[in-house]
């Protein structure tokens, strides 16, 4: 059985069978029923040699934005290189919105890979770069180029478009890649590490155009290290380590699923001590402590809807007029090190 | 419905035209690579060593030799330099890079991300490799043949238009493309199966000298068995020379032409597999 990024809660098992140890949890959406809009790995093992790349992956993405997060070797390039078919599973099935990798001629009409690999072929300009591909794909010569000159420009890339690539910074070069990725109006967009060497400028273009994306009801499954990136754009996350997935769905339902550590939340409202004494009293919540300005308190619980609802009544009763209040720890970054450690930090 | 109207329904159905569009599309890309890679000069030197050699001979003996002697030399040029080190190697070195050079360069990716078939791939790029092939050696043979020729002015000219020169100068043009199509599906094919496919092809450079001492019926899995019998002059050998010009048990003109043909789409046949299998995997390279 697959686990799903779209229909299912599901709580970790112990560390000694990995392939239960997996947080997921995330909203229903609707999916069809054979899976023609998801991409689905199921029971999927890949060795190379006596090396283990991914190991027994059971996932079911739906469209959106999904992060793929995990420090170097968890086995995010390798689980995007199996949904291309760059790489074949040595155990399992992978399907792409029920297409099989292996059928690169049908995969590839509605999937855009941009790799990490920073090479490109010999003597080829930003334009004809894009411009080959595009011939490739079958297109006719005005087609390739009026979809070439759209991709550059939306990558912000027609002024250096007939430059030679092996002159272009590495920015460039991976805003190129990104072209040749989307230049075909792909529906699942798999991009490995796509923010990397991109000047701040590039980036936040880059997010905002990988959420429009996202919210056309395109797959767009990015790997990152930059976990607050991944925070801002993600619908979804997949959190991976040693080639494990450990955790995947919504990023605050998978947060609440780690119970090991109890949520944090800030509370800014007018009586900060006397919300720290009454919340204090309860079973569920580990500590209430002021914060160093004394306007607020930061709250460990482990049971945030219990707290929740405990906060309604005390607004109510003790008449406390509240003006933040907010998860402190339920975003991307915090989950990584509850679930992966510190030995892997990433940025 | 009979298995061959099957076939033929199969056959129509494809999407030929989408096909030849991407073949045109790897050619496109291929060929300016083949032809003006630096590493491929010594293939160029290759396909005209001997045209500057014969050009040399041309001006340096202009009033000795005559026609006969020339000619036999042009067919020993042809057997013993272009058949078994000039085409056999420059066809090592364009068709095992085809494949090998974009990994080692890490753009084979871009391919196998565009919606083309494996398969069509492989063809592409196999016909790439043969045009760029045939384009160089048939050029070495033709101004070799030409250069030969022309220094006995009139009686050169008289001797190719109205003697057997012309269908000589056809002959070795058809047993150069045929060269061309065995040794290059076999050298493409065996780039996909091993990383250094070098040691793998003087294996194949020593099968196709010492077949001829082998059963007339191994003889037929060796190019250049078919070759030999299709070159226009025979060359008179004895002693071991006879290993490299002599043929025991000849097949007719048709299945000498053939051969090499069905040998190299079996060879194709089995390169399609290993195409399909291909990995990237640029680490490990």
């Amino acid at each position: 059985m697959s686990a799903s990024l779209g229909d299912r809660v599901q709580v970790t098992g112990d560390r000694e069978d990995r392939t239960s140890n997996v947080v997921s949890a995330s909203v229903p959406r609707h999916s069809d029923a054979n899976g023609q809009d998801r991409i689905i790995l199921e029971n999927v093992s890949k060795f190379y040699g006596e090396v283990l790349g991914v190991n027994r992956v059971n996932l079911s993405i739906p469209p959106g934005v999904t992060g793929l997060v995990g420090p170097n070797g968890s086995g995010k390039t390798t689980l995007m290189n199996l949904m291309t078919g760059l790489i074949h599973p040595t155990e399992g099935r992978v399907s792409v919105l029920g297409i099989s990798p292996t059928r690169p001629e049908e995969l590839f009409r509605r999937v855009g890979y941009c790799a990490q690999f920073d090479s490109f072929p010999k003597g080829v300009t930003g334009f004809s770069f894009i411009y080959n591909t595009l011939r490739l794909h079958g297109l006719d010569d005005r087609e390739a180029v009026r979809l070439s000159q759209e991709a550059m420009e939306r990558v912000g890339m027609t002024e250096p478009a007939l430059r030679k690539v092996a002159g272009y910074s590495k920015g460039m070069r991976q805003r190129i890649r990104l072209a040749q990725a989307i230049a075909h109006h792909p529906t699942v967009l798999v991009l490995d590490e796509p923010l990397n060497g991109l000047d701040p400028m590039a980036r936040a273009e880059s997010l905002e155009l990988f959420q429009a994306l996202g919210k056309q009801g395109l797959h767009v499954i990015i790997s990152s290290h930059i976990l607050h990136e991944v925070d801002k754009m993600s619908d979804q996350v997949i959190l991976m380590s040693s080639g494990y997935v450990v955790a995947e769905g919504q990023i605050h339902t998978v947060r609440t699923e780690v119970k090991e550590h109890p949520m944090q939340i800030l509370i800014r409202c007018s009586d900060p001590n006397l919300l720290a004494s009454r919340v204090f009293a309860q079973d569920h919540v580990v500590e209430a402590k002021l914060i160093d300005d004394g306007k607020g308190v930061l709250v460990r619980t482990r049971d945030a809807d219990a707290f929740y609802l405990l906060l309604n009544q005390l607004v109510v009763k003790e008449k406390l007029s509240l003006d933040t209040v907010a998860p402190a720890d339920d975003d991307v970054n915090s989950v990584y090190q509850y679930l992966i450690g510190s030995e892997n930090k990433t940025i | 419905m009979t298995r061959l109207a099957r076939l033929r329904t199969t056959l129509a159905e494809q999407p030929w035209e989408l096909w030849t569009r991407q073949i045109a599309a790897v050619l496109r890309m291929d060929l300016r690579k083949n032809f003006l890679s630096r590493r491929g000069i010594w293939i160029y030197l290759l396909a005209f060593a001997p045209v500057v050699i014969i050009t040399l001979h041309a001006i340096i003996d202009r009033h000795s030799g005559s026609m006969r002697e020339d000619t036999e030399v042009l067919a020993g040029i042809f057997q013993f330099f272009y058949l078994r080190l000039g085409i056999f190697f420059g066809c090592l070195g364009i068709f095992t890079w085809l494949f090998r050079g974009e990994i080692i360069e890490k753009s084979l990716h871009y391919y196998f991300l565009a919606p083309v078939k494996r398969e069509v791939l492989l063809l592409g790029k196999f016909v790439g490799g043969l045009v760029t092939s045939v384009t160089l050696f048939g050029l070495g043979v033709f101004a070799s043949f030409a250069m030969m020729y022309l220094r006995f002015g009139d009686a050169g000219q008289y001797y190719i238009f109205n003697g057997p020169g012309m269908g000589q100068l056809l002959a070795y043009l058809g047993v150069t493309v045929l060269a061309c199509i065995g040794y290059g599906s076999v050298f493409l094919a065996l780039s996909l199966l091993f990383k250094n496919p070098v040691i793998p092809a003087i294996l194949v450079l020593g099968w196709e000298t010492f077949t001829p001492v082998l059963p007339s019926i191994v003889q037929r899995f060796s190019i250049t068995y078919y070759l030999k019998q299709l070159c226009p002059v025979s060359i008179p050998g004895e002693g071991l020379l006879a290993l490299f010009t002599v043929v025991s048990q000849p097949v007719g003109t048709v299945a000498a032409i053939l051969g090499p043909i069905i040998l190299a789409a079996f060879v194709l046949l089995l390169a399609c597999k290993l195409v399909r299998k291909l990995e990237i995997s640029y680490v490990a390279e």
